[in-house]
């Protein structure tokens, strides 16, 4: 149970940040490889604001969020924008997104240092809650409870607003949606707003959760971030929910019956073995290149 | 019968590209396949072809089942094609693009030429001179050094006929070979597929001219919405009334 | 040796490491594949190489030989069932094994987990990085104009197309990824029996990034375009030392901002790599094109 509750929490931060990385590989069908380096300047910015600036978290993740949408935009603009209608898009996207990872990582690394950083001791104010035999903390609450109700504004918002419906337009077919009247570019542009401010908050809940940022720390989420889009279906954002959930328990449990140096190898097994059996993952398109 | 294609089906979603495509094309024979645009012609090729797995059906190369196979097989057992939107590797010459055709053809291991043996040499050479000639033959022989993204679009069309040509295929397969051509390069390209015929070798032909069609086939396919809705010789099938329909319905 | 050789000896034999980790993606990135495992098999050749000489005290030449197949050995079962799959599958998995390598090793207790191994004998001397070198351009050079060559070629261009022209696409692309994975386990050995030491550190993700920076800032429409990257990168840092401390940037960060701003306009600029500028400026027009290189 005690578990259980643990996955759920762990999960619900591994579908936030997955949610991201599928809504723009379904939208461009290009992985945004600086997905990670979003997550982690924005835990950041958020320990900036609360530990230095004395903000109170309430107000910190909301723009830290908003922060990680406008480096989702300018990240658009460098770094994928031109690449548009190459041949070889799709593995140069592939380059110059881990360029653009590569140069958020050094500005993390010149402002903040090596080492990782902490919240200020009491930023959150945190007490045990006894459910059964189970404990779970106010904090690991507030932040399952977060990441829910922010994924299912995202499902609502793609299902019933008109933004939601051109972004599944140009995902599903860039070229109709264009002749339709719909602005593609700007419609791409709102994606990597959302799947970035999506990872900003991911980052700001790991850091909170942890009380722990580097500027390695988007590394080892990457590889989660990366099983949970496998295992839900490259491009499915309800697959990326699902699948990080299950990754999340899967991943307490393996810790907890084997040991915690296999904390990261629970995704790589779930990435290959998906890869092997069903690539197309729980609720992804096909995954080998037709004609 | 070098081809033979039974009640194949193809479906994308809820869409039925392919709905149950009967035809068989012979020895030496030039086989039309016309219908109006989404009628599933393009299709039917990838299918053929391997690129695109057939939900349903069988495709037979003489005794051989070839549905579902992967594209490189296909081609081994003796299928070339050309594409609908030229896809001729661009980064490379003319006459690369002929080589990589002889692909299957041609053996030249890579260790005699690490080796730098004299039989390399001779092999590259023989390899090059081939390509030369297959590009002779439709007629590009001065530009065989060219870039193929340099040439014009209707030379490029005209590579892309070399280049599935330099295996000896026995079974070619055509997608809109003269879209986008001059009178006299299609007058060329129709000389051409009556020698290709004429060698033996079976040709399936989807095409926009009408005319060359007509001219050029010994029998004719008419897919619509994925069905065949007229097989026969052209006469027969310029007669029939389904045909006339489908074409002025589409406003063609 | 030269006083000049002497002082630069380190440098040099970097660049050929370097180089080579630079040829090793290469190898995938010439028919359009985007591998993120070079690390990982640099680390297993490095560890399979340093544990033969330390612990077995095996010939160097067999640590070398061990060092370049046993990643080959491992990338065949890795790649085989990707590359069958659309390339972006292949840069998952590929980051994902690199990081499971550097977890196994940082787990395991009989290569002192995550310290490593240290005083491994120093056997790679300046030569033997350079014959290495010279060999793997040898071959990717010979390569190139091969009836493999034009396969190469043809999947990077249109994989489809090239299926249909009879060419078994998977299978070489898998063993193009073998080879690439043999070139990093080579300069896995090189490296351990050149700086003494091997840690599960030293080839994580960044690692992987340096490489695939090297490969692409040279060029990779020319095989000898990974190694001009790849002494560039090595050098630019030694270049730009002072400047740095000038400007009050630390030397981790600026070489990290540098690798990948510079990745960045290379890609967005010259996606051919700085092999191509001579061309595509003209310095060297030459009088009438040869035949062998129209044909490219």
């Amino acid at each position: 149970m005690q578990q259980a509750i643990n996955g759920i929490f762990l999960g619900s931060i591994y579908a936030l940040f997955a949610v991201g990385y599928t809504l723009v590989f379904g939208v461009l069908d290009i992985l945004n490889l600086a997905h990670q380096a979003v997550f982690m300047l924005c835990a950041f910015a958020a320990l900036t604001l609360v530990g230095q600036w004395g903000m109170h978290i309430a107000l910190a993740l909301p723009l830290a969020a908003a922060l990680g949408g406008i480096l989702g935009l300018v990240l658009e603009r460098i770094a994928f924008r031109p690449l548009r209608g190459r041949s070889d898009s799709n593995i140069s996207g592939l380059i110059s997104s881990l360029a653009a990872a590569t140069i958020f990582e050094a500005i993390a690394l010149q402002l903040f240092g090596p080492d990782v950083s902490r919240f200020p001791f009491g930023s959150f104010p945190d007490r045990p809650l006894h459910l059964g035999h189970a404990t779970v903390s106010a904090l690991q609450l507030t932040i399952v409870a977060i990441s829910v109700a922010l994924m299912a504004i995202l499902t609502a918002l793609l299902r019933a607003t008109p933004l939601g419906r051109r972004i599944r337009a140009v995902a599903e077919n860039p070229r109709a949606a264009r002749i339709l009247g719909v602005d593609v570019d700007r419609i791409i542009a709102w994606s990597f707003f959302i799947s970035s401010a999506l990872g900003g908050a991911a980052g700001v809940l790991f850091g909170l959760a942890f009380n722990s940022v580097s500027p390695d720390v988007g590394r080892s989420i990457e590889l989660k971030g990366l099983a949970v889009i496998i295992l839900g279906g490259m491009g499915s954002v309800t697959g990326a929910v699902i699948a990080g959930f299950a990754i999340g328990i899967l991943e307490v449990f393996t810790v907890a019956r084997i040991g915690s140096s296999y904390r990261d190898a629970v995704s790589f097994a779930v990435l290959f073995l998906i890869l092997l059996v069903r690539p197309r993952g729980l609720l992804g398109q096909a995954a080998t290149r037709e004609a | 019968m070098p081809l033979s294609v039974e009640k194949v089906e193809r479906a994308f979603g809820g869409v039925r590209a392919l709905d149950g495509v009967t035809f068989t094309v012979g020895e030496g024979e030039v086989h039309g396949l016309i219908g109006p645009n989404g009628a599933g012609k393009t299709t039917l090729l990838n299918v053929v072809s391997g690129l695109l797995r057939p939900s349903g059906g069988t495709i037979r190369l003489g005794e051989h089942r070839i549905d579902g196979r992967p594209a490189h097989q296909i081609a081994a057992r003796g299928i070339a094609r050309t594409f609908q939107n030229i896809r001729l590797f661009a980064g490379l010459s003319a006459a690369g693009n002929v080589i990589v055709g002889e692909h299957l053809v041609r053996k030249a291991p890579l260790w005699r030429r690490m080796l730098l043996l004299p039989a390399a040499r001779a092999e590259e050479k023989a390899a090059l001179d081939a390509a030369l000639l297959v590009l002779a033959r439709v007629g590009l022989r001065e530009r065989a050094f060219d870039t193929a993204s340099a040439l014009s679009y209707g030379e490029q069309r005209r590579v892309e006929i070399a280049r599935a040509l330099a295996r000896s295929p026995r079974v070619l397969l055509l997608d809109e070979p003269t879209a986008g051509m001059n009178a006299a390069e299609v007058a060329a390209v129709e000389k051409l597929i009556r020698e290709v015929a004429a060698e033996g070798r079976s040709v399936l032909l989807v095409e926009h001219n009408v005319r060359l069609v007509m001219e050029v086939s010994d029998r004719i396919t008419v897919l619509n919405f994925g069905k065949v809705i007229a097989n026969g010789e052209p006469e027969e099938v310029a007669r029939d009334p389904a045909v006339i329909a489908a074409y002025l319905g589409a406003d063609t | 040796m030269p006083d000049f050789l002497l002082a630069y000896q380190s440098l040099f034999a970097f660049i050929g490491i370097n180089g080579l980790l630079a040829l090793s993606v290469y190898c995938t990135l010439c028919c359009g594949q985007l591998s993120l495992a070079n690390a990982g098999f640099m680390a297993i050749g490095a560890y399979a190489g340093a544990i033969l000489t330390q612990n077995f005290h095996a010939p160097f030449g067999l640590a070398i030989l061990a060092g370049t197949i046993l990643p080959a050995v491992f990338a065949v079962p890795l790649g085989l069932p990707v590359l069958r799959l659309r390339g972006v599958f292949l840069a998952i998995a590929t980051i994902g094994f690199g990081e499971v390598v550097r977890l196994a090793f940082v787990n395991w207790d009989y290569t002192n987990g995550a310290l490593g191994l240290v005083a491994i004998p120093q056997k790679t001397g300046l030569w033997t990085i350079w014959l290495a070198l010279a060999f793997a351009l040898y071959v990717l050079g010979r390569i190139r104009g091969s009836r493999p060559g034009y396969a190469l070629e043809a999947i990077r261009e249109d994989e489809p197309a090239a299926r249909t022209m009879g060419i078994a696409t998977t299978r070489y692309k898998v063993s193009m990824f073998a080879l690439g994975a043999a070139l990093a386990g080579l300069a896995g050995v090189l490296e351990a029996h050149l700086t003494f030491m091997v840690a599960p550190n030293g080839y994580g993700f960044s690692r992987a990034v340096d490489m695939l920076v090297y490969a692409v800032v040279g060029g990779t429409t020319a095989f000898y375009g990974p190694v001009i990257g790849a002494a560039f990168l090595t050098l630019l840092p030694e270049l730009l030392r002072g400047g740095g401390q000038a400007l009050g940037l630390a030397p981790g960060p600026l070489r990290l901002f540098l690798n990948g701003a510079i990745l960045l306009a290379v890609i967005l600029f010259v996606p051919n790599g700085l092999a191509s500028l001579p061309a595509a400026m003209q310095i060297f027009r030459p009088r009438r094109p040869p035949r062998s290189a129209a044909l490219r």
